[in-house]
C-alpha cells in the first residue's frame, strides 16, 4: 500500500489509535473490502479502529488534511454496499465505540456510542423497556450504521423507524469539526439537521454518540400465522386488517418459495405446498389486543385462510418469527445465489406488482422468492440465480432491476430499509429527477463540500459541490401534463 | 379559494419566487397567516407570497393510508375529507384557520404527538420551490422509504427560510372508534411529577398524555383510543390514585382535549408563549417556574414538551425562564409586539454555523424570510 496513501498519514493515524487499532496489511485490509452485500469489494488504503468519540475526530481531522477520502463502518452488515471502502481511503471501523453511556428509564432515553449493537439497547432497558427499530440481523447490526441507514425492521409499521428513535447525535463532520443536534430533549430551535442526517448514508459526517428514545413493552403480544392459497389472497386479507383500523404490530408474508426454504431451515410444520404464509402479530393493551386478534383471526377464516395457527406461548412466537426470519439465509437450500431488492409499494398495488414480479421471473427463467413487510409494502423479492451457470448472474441482474423498476412505476420506492449505498444509486433516477438530485448535493455541500465522507453512494453520477445549480427546466412532457415526477 | 394575485400552481409560485429574488425583495410565505407573528420580527418588509392557490388534495389513497395535499390546502378540510374515509392525519395543532404547508413549516402540533409523533414523523415526501426557482421534491407517496436525502424534515419547522413547501405526502391513521381520558388533579408538582414517571414505566398505550397547570393545581390527563380503551382508562386511573392524586375517568373527552389545544397559544395580545423542550423528570422544576413567574401551563406530559403562558411578560422574564429552565431550550412563539426578546434563545455556535451553510445552498439569494429564524438566520 505504500504510497497509495499521502505521505505521513499512517503514520499519524496510527498516533492517533496506536499500532494495534491501524491495520495495514493486504491480507487484514480485505476483511474490510466489502459489507453484507459480497458482490461490491474494494480494497481501503488503511483501517482505523477508534476508540472514542476524540480519536474519531482526530481521525477524520487527518483525514481532511491529508485530503483523502474516508468511510465509516459499524457491523458492516448492511445490503446496500452502504460500508463499502474507497479504493485508497481510509475506512473506520467504529466497533471499538461500544459503551452504553446513560440509561434514563424516566425519560426514556439512552445515550449510546455508534459501535452498540441494536439488540444491546433493547437488552439495556430490559424487562420493562425496549427499542422498537429490529432489523433482523439486530443481534450484529450497530446503532450507527442504523442511523446511517435509517434503519427499520418487522415492526415499524406500527412503531416506526430509527429516524423517530434518535432524539440527539454529536457528529464529527468531514472537515474533523464537531457539532451536536439536538440532544435528550425534542425540537431544539433551529433547522432539524438531526432528521437529515439520520438516513444520510454515511455521506454527511460520521456520529460519535447518539441520544435514543426507548419505551415501555406493551401489555401484551398476539402472534398468529396463517396459510392461503396464494399471495393475492393473502394481500386481500392484508388490506381487510388494515383498512378494518387495525395498526399490527407487526404483518409479514412469505411465499410459497420462502415457506419451503424456512421450512427446511426451522422445521417448523408448515404447509410446504401453502402459496402463502401471512404472520401477523398485534401488540398494546390486553384489552385492545383480544378484541383487535378475534377481528384478525375472523378475517383470515372468512377470506378462506387453509390454516390458522396462533401462538400459545412464547415460544411458539419465537418459532413463528424464527422461521420469518430464517427465510434469507435459507434461500441457499433453493439456489446457490440470489440478489436481495429492498422495492417499497403502495400496498394496494401488491396482487398486480407480484404479478408482473411473476411474469418477468418466467420471462427470464429464473425463480424470485417473495419475503415482506407486508404492513408497509415493503417487499424483499430475493432473485435466485446459480453464478456458476454462465449468464445468469448477468440475468438476473438485469431482472432485479426490472423489478424495481416495477415498484417505482406503481408509485414505490427502491429501497424502504436498506439504504441505496452503491447497488441502488443506479435506479436513483427512476424516482427523482435533476432538481430533485441538485436538491440532495446542496445538502451535502452544506456538509462535506470536499466530499470526503463516504463519496461513491447515494447520488447517481459524481458530481461537484460549489457549482451554482441552475434554475430547473421542464420538460415539455411534464409541461404537457403527459408526466408526472412525484 | 381564490386570493388575488395568489399563484395558483407550483410552477407559478417558483417563478413569483424567483422574480423576487432576482429583485433582492425578501418573501415570506403565508398559508392561513395564523403564526405570522412567529420567530424574530424581519428588520425590513417582505413580500407576502400566499400558498392559499395551490389548495388541491391531490390523492387520498384510503386502502395505503397515504396523502399527496397541496401547501395551502386548510388542515381542517384535510382532515374532514380523510375523516370521510374513517382516516386521520395525525396532527392536531391548535389553529383552525391554518394550512398543511403552514403546520408543517412551523412544525406546530398537539396532543396527538404523544402517540403518533409530530410533523417530522408524519409527512413522508415533500415538494419545495427554491429561491433559484427550482422545483424539487424529496420522500415519496410510501411509508416505507430511505432512497435519497430526507429534506421534509428540513424543511419542518423552517419557517420558510429555506424556500416554499408546496405540496407534502403524508402518512394516515385509521381514526379511532372511541376514547376515554383518566385524569389525576394535584395542586402539588412533585406530586404531579411522580405520577408522571409512573405512568411513563407503565405498559399504557395510551394515546395523548398531558399535564396542565394555573394557579397552584393541576392535572395529569391520560388519554386512550381504540377498539377497547376502557380497562387502560381504569388502569391508569388507579396508578394515578395511587401516586396520592384526586382522579376521575372522562368518557366523552373532546372538550377537555379541544382545551388543551387551546391553551398552546395566547387568548390576549399582550400574552406570551414559550415552547420548553423538556423532560418528564424536569416537569415538577418547570410548575415551580411558572408559578413564580404568574404562568399557566399545558403540554405533552410525555414527551417533556410545554407551553407556557405568561400574561405581560417581560424581558427580564424570559430570561430568568431560560435561565432557570437550562438546559431545555425556550422558543416563544406568540407574544406582544412590545416584548424585546430573541424568540429562539442561544443556538450552538458549531451547529448554527452548519445551518447557515444549509440556507446558503437553498437559498443563495438569501431571499426567504431573511432574519425570521434561529441563529438570526
Amino acid at each position: 500500500m505504500d504510497g497509495r496513501l499521502r505521505p505521513g498519514l499512517a503514520e499519524r493515524l496510527e498516533a492517533v489509535v496506536g499500532r494495534d487499532h491501524l491495520i495495514t496489511h493486504e491480507r487484514q485490509l480485505a476483511t474490510y473490502a466489502s459489507d453484507g452485500l459480497l458482490q461490491y469489494a474494494v480494497m481501503p488504503g488503511l483501517v482505523a479502529l477508534p476508540g472514542s468519540a476524540e480519536e474519531v475526530t482526530a481521525v477524520v481531522r487527518a483525514c481532511h488534511e491529508a485530503e483523502v477520502p474516508w468511510v465509516a463502518r459499524g457491523a458492516g452488515s448492511g445490503l446496500s454496499g452502504g460500508a463499502t471502502p474507497v479504493e485508497d481511503g481510509v475506512l473506520i471501523g467504529l466497533s471499538r465505540l461500544r459503551r452504553i453511556l446513560e440509561v434514563d428509564l424516566d425519560n426514556g432515553r439512552v445515550l449510546v456510542e455508534p459501535g452498540v449493537t441494536n439488540i444491546a439497547v433493547s437488552q439495556a432497558v430490559a424487562p420493562t423497556h425496549f427499542y422498537p427499530p429490529d432489523p433482523s440481523s439486530q443481534i450484529v447490526c450497530t446503532i450507527g450504521g442504523n442511523v446511517a441507514e435509517n434503519s427499520g425492521g418487522a415492526h415499524c409499521f406500527k412503531y416506526g423507524f430509527t429516524t423517530n428513535y434518535v432524539t440527539g447525535l454529536e457528529l464529527v463532520l468531514s472537515d474533523g469539526s464537531e457539532v451536536t443536534l439536538g440532544g435528550p430533549e425534542l425540537d431544539h430551535p433551529g433547522y432539524d439537521l438531526l432528521g437529515a442526517f439520520v438516513g444520510s448514508e454515511g455521506t454527511l459526517g460520521v456520529a460519535t454518540r447518539i441520544w435514543l428514545r426507548v419505551i415501555p413493552k406493551p401489555e401484551a403480544v398476539r402472534t398468529l400465522v396463517a396459510f392461503f392459497g396464494s399471495t393475492v389472497q393473502a394481500g386481500e386479507v392484508v388490506s381487510e386488517i388494515v383498512s378494518g383500523g387495525i395498526v399490527p404490530g407487526a404483518i409479514e408474508m412469505m411465499d410459497n418459495l420462502s415457506i419451503r426454504a424456512a421450512e427446511g431451515a426451522t422445521g417448523a410444520g408448515y404447509p410446504m405446498d401453502a402459496g402463502a404464509a401471512l404472520v401477523v402479530e398485534l401488540d398494546g393493551s390486553e384489552a385492545e389486543c383480544e378484541t383487535r386478534f378475534e377481528q384478525v383471526v375472523t378475517i383470515c377464516e372468512d377470506a378462506g385462510a387453509d390454516a390458522v395457527r396462533v401462538a400459545r406461548d412464547e415460544v411458539e412466537r419465537e418459532l413463528i418469527w424464527r422461521t420469518r426470519k430464517a427465510a434469507f439465509a435459507a434461500m441457499g437450500r433453493i439456489a446457490p445465489n440470489y440478489y436481495v431488492q429492498d422495492s417499497v409499494i403502495p400496498r394496494t398495488r401488491l396482487a398486480e406488482v407480484l404479478a408482473r414480479i411473476e411474469e418477468l421471473a418466467a420471462e427470464y427463467e429464473l425463480h424470485v422468492a417473495n419475503v415482506f413487510h407486508a404492513g408497509d409494502g415493503n417487499l424483499h423479492p430475493l432473485v435466485c440465480y446459480d453464478g456458476k451457470q454462465p449468464g445468469e448472474a448477468e440475468r438476473a441482474e438485469e431482472l432485479a432491476g426490472l423489478i424495481v423498476k416495477t415498484c417505482v412505476d406503481a408509485g414505490g420506492s427502491i429501497t424502504g430499509e436498506h439504504g441505496v449505498g452503491v447497488d441502488k444509486k443506479r435506479y436513483m433516477p427512476e424516482m427523482f429527477g435533476e432538481p430533485d438530485l441538485s436538491a440532495f448535493q446542496r445538502l451535502r455541500c452544506a456538509f462535506d463540500p470536499d466530499q470526503r465522507a463516504n463519496p461513491g453512494k447515494v447520488m447517481p453520477t459524481p458530481r461537484l459541490c460549489g457549482e451554482v445549480p441552475g434554475p430547473y427546466r421542464q420538460h415539455p412532457l411534464e409541461q404537457a401534463g403527459l408526466a408526472e415526477r412525484f | 379559494m381564490a386570493v388575488r394575485g395568489a399563484p395558483a400552481t407550483r410552477e407559478e409560485l417558483a417563478r413569483a419566487l424567483k422574480e423576487a429574488a432576482d429583485a433582492r425583495e425578501p418573501v415570506r410565505f403565508v398559508g392561513g397567516g395564523t403564526k405570522r407573528h412567529w420567530g424574530t420580527s424581519p428588520a425590513e418588509p417582505a413580500r407576502e407570497l400566499p400558498t392559499a392557490g395551490l389548495d388541491r388534495i391531490l390523492e387520498h389513497n384510503a386502502g395505503d393510508l397515504t396523502a399527496v395535499v397541496e401547501a395551502g390546502v386548510p388542515l381542517a378540510r384535510a382532515q374532514a375529507a380523510f375523516a370521510e374515509e374513517g382516516q386521520m392525519l395525525a396532527l392536531d395543532p391548535p389553529d383552525d384557520g391554518a394550512t398543511l404547508g403552514g403546520v408543517v413549516a412551523t412544525s406546530d402540533s398537539g396532543p396527538l404527538r404523544g402517540r403518533y409523533g409530530g410533523v417530522r414523523d408524519l409527512v413522508v415526501g415533500i415538494r419545495v420551490a427554491l429561491s433559484d426557482g427550482t422545483l424539487a421534491k424529496s420522500g415519496g407517496k410510501v411509508i416505507k422509504n430511505v432512497a435519497g436525502y430526507d429534506l421534509s424534515k428540513l424543511f419542518a419547522g423552517s419557517l420558510g427560510t429555506l424556500g416554499a413547501i408546496v405540496e407534502l405526502s403524508v402518512r394516515l391513521h385509521p381514526l379511532p372508534p372511541a376514547s376515554a381520558t383518566a385524569i389525576g388533579h394535584s395542586a402539588d408538582p412533585a406530586e404531579l411529577g411522580q405520577a408522571l414517571l409512573a405512568l411513563l414505566r407503565a405498559p399504557l398505550e395510551h394515546s395523548g398524555f398531558d399535564v396542565r397547570w394555573s394557579a397552584g393545581r393541576g392535572a395529569l390527563l391520560v388519554r386512550f383510543a381504540g377498539a377497547a380503551p376502557g380497562p387502560q382508562a381504569e388502569l391508569a386511573e388507579r396508578l394515578l390514585r395511587e401516586a396520592g392524586l384526586e382522579t376521575e375517568i372522562a368518557n366523552a373527552d373532546e372538550d377537555l382535549w379541544a382545551e388543551q389545544r387551546g391553551r398552546q397559544r395566547a387568548d390576549r395580545r399582550d400574552d406570551a408563549v414559550v415552547r420548553v423542550s423538556g423532560l418528564p423528570t424536569r416537569l415538577p422544576a418547570l410548575l415551580g417556574a411558572a408559578d413564580r413567574l404568574g404562568a399557566s401551563l399545558v403540554g405533552r406530559a410525555g414527551l417533556g414538551l410545554s407551553w407556557l403562558r405568561l400574561s405581560e411578560p417581560s424581558t427580564a422574564q424570559i430570561e430568568e425562564l431560560r435561565r432557570e429552565l437550562h438546559p431545555s431550550p425556550c422558543v416563544v412563539l406568540d407574544r406582544p409586539a412590545s416584548l424585546d426578546v430573541d424568540p429562539w434563545g442561544p443556538v450552538d455556535p458549531a451547529a448554527r454555523a452548519l445551518m447557515q451553510r444549509v440556507k446558503d445552498h437553498f437559498d443563495p439569494a438569501g431571499a426567504c424570510a431573511p432574519g425570521v429564524f434561529a441563529g438570526g438566520l
